[in-house]
């Protein structure tokens, strides 16, 4: 079973990009998806170091819904810091200490630091225990991690390393 | 009304191409080149995105998605460069 | 009324792409120049090419979708780009309007067998103010 499906995630992502890309519904095209979704995986087997395994499917849709809007927000909140007076931004270097021990959380975590408001992921230290953020209009450091960590961290712990 | 409309979209995404190409001549430094590298490409998706609605062509699509690839390997690129001296390790 | 509709996400995509890349000419440093491009540019692609994929799916007879990709590829891209400017420019010590932090200033270990490619990335660099 593993040996012949080893991402049951990665098939139906692939038939979906391959349809996508092909703009139809097409009977042909969902099987030649299916195939490709298929024989991909098995090839590519050695370059994918870490199966991610999602315990909380509900937690990871709230989470994307909340992501979404923060998206939209953020958007808006640094097109208004772009148009004031950039002499009046506060930007600040904050550190992030990491409760995720996974890469596949961590890198998430990174991303969405990068896409809501004010913030950007600069580097990750070496021993994965704390992640520099950039935030571009801050005053209280303290607040902004504390949002973060109950935010964003918290969920995707609980999606992909609960136990 | 969506003619004009999209004319003053390629008016504004126009002016974005050139505030990136002013950064992109100005640097200073080479992360700030980049990032004008960056910033053009997805201006330039932008722009061919109007231009297939304004000619009512779905043909753009698929350089869009060429540019977004390629840009996104050759941001990649050059930031490995920058970090490790190498491209290919 | 879908026409209004579109005109409104042209219009809003066309305009955050603007204000994204005026970030790029108007802000101080590259650090604070890394948040327009990332957030205000990806957005207004986005939904310029949403108001394509309605477009397209409305006065065409099939449905097209196909814009989706695109977006999505964006959205996974700008952050690790994002991400990966940031640790060049940290790497290289670039002038921030504001104080790194000790530790993250100078090169980390990941980087520290292979030799920089300019010969002036030394962190002790004196900072540039002029931009």
């Amino acid at each position: 079973m593993t040996r012949l499906l080893p991402h049951p995630l990665l098939t139906p992502v692939l038939t979906g990009i391959w349809l996508l890309l092909n703009n139809s519904i097409e009977p042909g095209h969902i099987l030649l998806g299916f195939l490709l979704g298929w024989i991909i995986p098995v090839l590519t087997i050695r370059f994918w170091p870490e199966k991610a395994v999602i315990r909380k499917p509900m937690t990871l849709l709230r989470f994307g819904a909340i992501f979404l809007y923060d998206i939209v927000v953020s958007n808006f909140t640094v097109a208004r810091l772009i148009l004031g007076n950039p002499d009046k931004l506060t930007p600040v270097f904050v550190k992030l200490p990491l409760d995720l021990t996974s890469d596949l959380a961590i890198s998430l975590l990174a991303s969405s630091v990068t896409l809501t408001p004010g913030t950007l992921s600069a580097r990750l230290s070496t021993d994965r225990s704390t992640l520099l953020i950039h935030a571009l209009n801050e005053t209280d450091p303290d607040a902004l991690v504390a949002t973060i960590k109950q935010r964003y961290e918290r969920p995707l712990k609980e999606i992909f390393e609960s136990c | 009304m969506l003619t004009v409309t999209i004319q003053i979209a390629f008016a504004l995404v126009t002016a974005a191409v050139i505030m990136s190409f002013y950064r992109l001549l100005r640097g200073p430094d080479m992360p700030d080149r980049i990032l004008a590298l960056d910033t053009l490409y997805i201006n330039t998706i932008a722009l061919l995105v109007l231009l297939g609605i304004y000619l009512g062509s779905a043909l753009f699509f698929e350089a869009a998605l060429l540019i977004a690839l390629m840009g996104f390997i050759g941001t990649v690129a050059l930031c490995k460069y920058l970090l490790r001296g190498d491209v290919i390790e | 009324m879908l026409e209004y509709f579109l005109s409104f996400l042209i219009l809003t995509g066309a305009l955050l792409t603007f204000i994204g890349s005026l970030g790029l000419v108007r802000l101080k440093d590259l650090y604070t120049r890394l948040h327009g491009p990332t957030k205000a540019t990806t957005l207004g692609v986005g939904s310029l090419l949403i108001a394509s994929s309605i477009y397209f799916s409305t006065y065409t007879e099939n449905i097209s979708l196909h814009e989706v990709l695109i977006t999505l590829f964006l959205f996974i891209t700008a952050p690790v780009s994002a991400h990966l400017l940031a640790k060049a420019a940290l790497h290289s010590s670039l002038y921030s309007i504001v104080k790194i932090p000790e530790s993250d200033a100078a090169d980390d270990s990941n980087t520290a067998d292979v030799k920089p490619v300019e010969p002036e990335a030394t962190p002790d660099r004196p900072s540039r103010p002029d931009y």
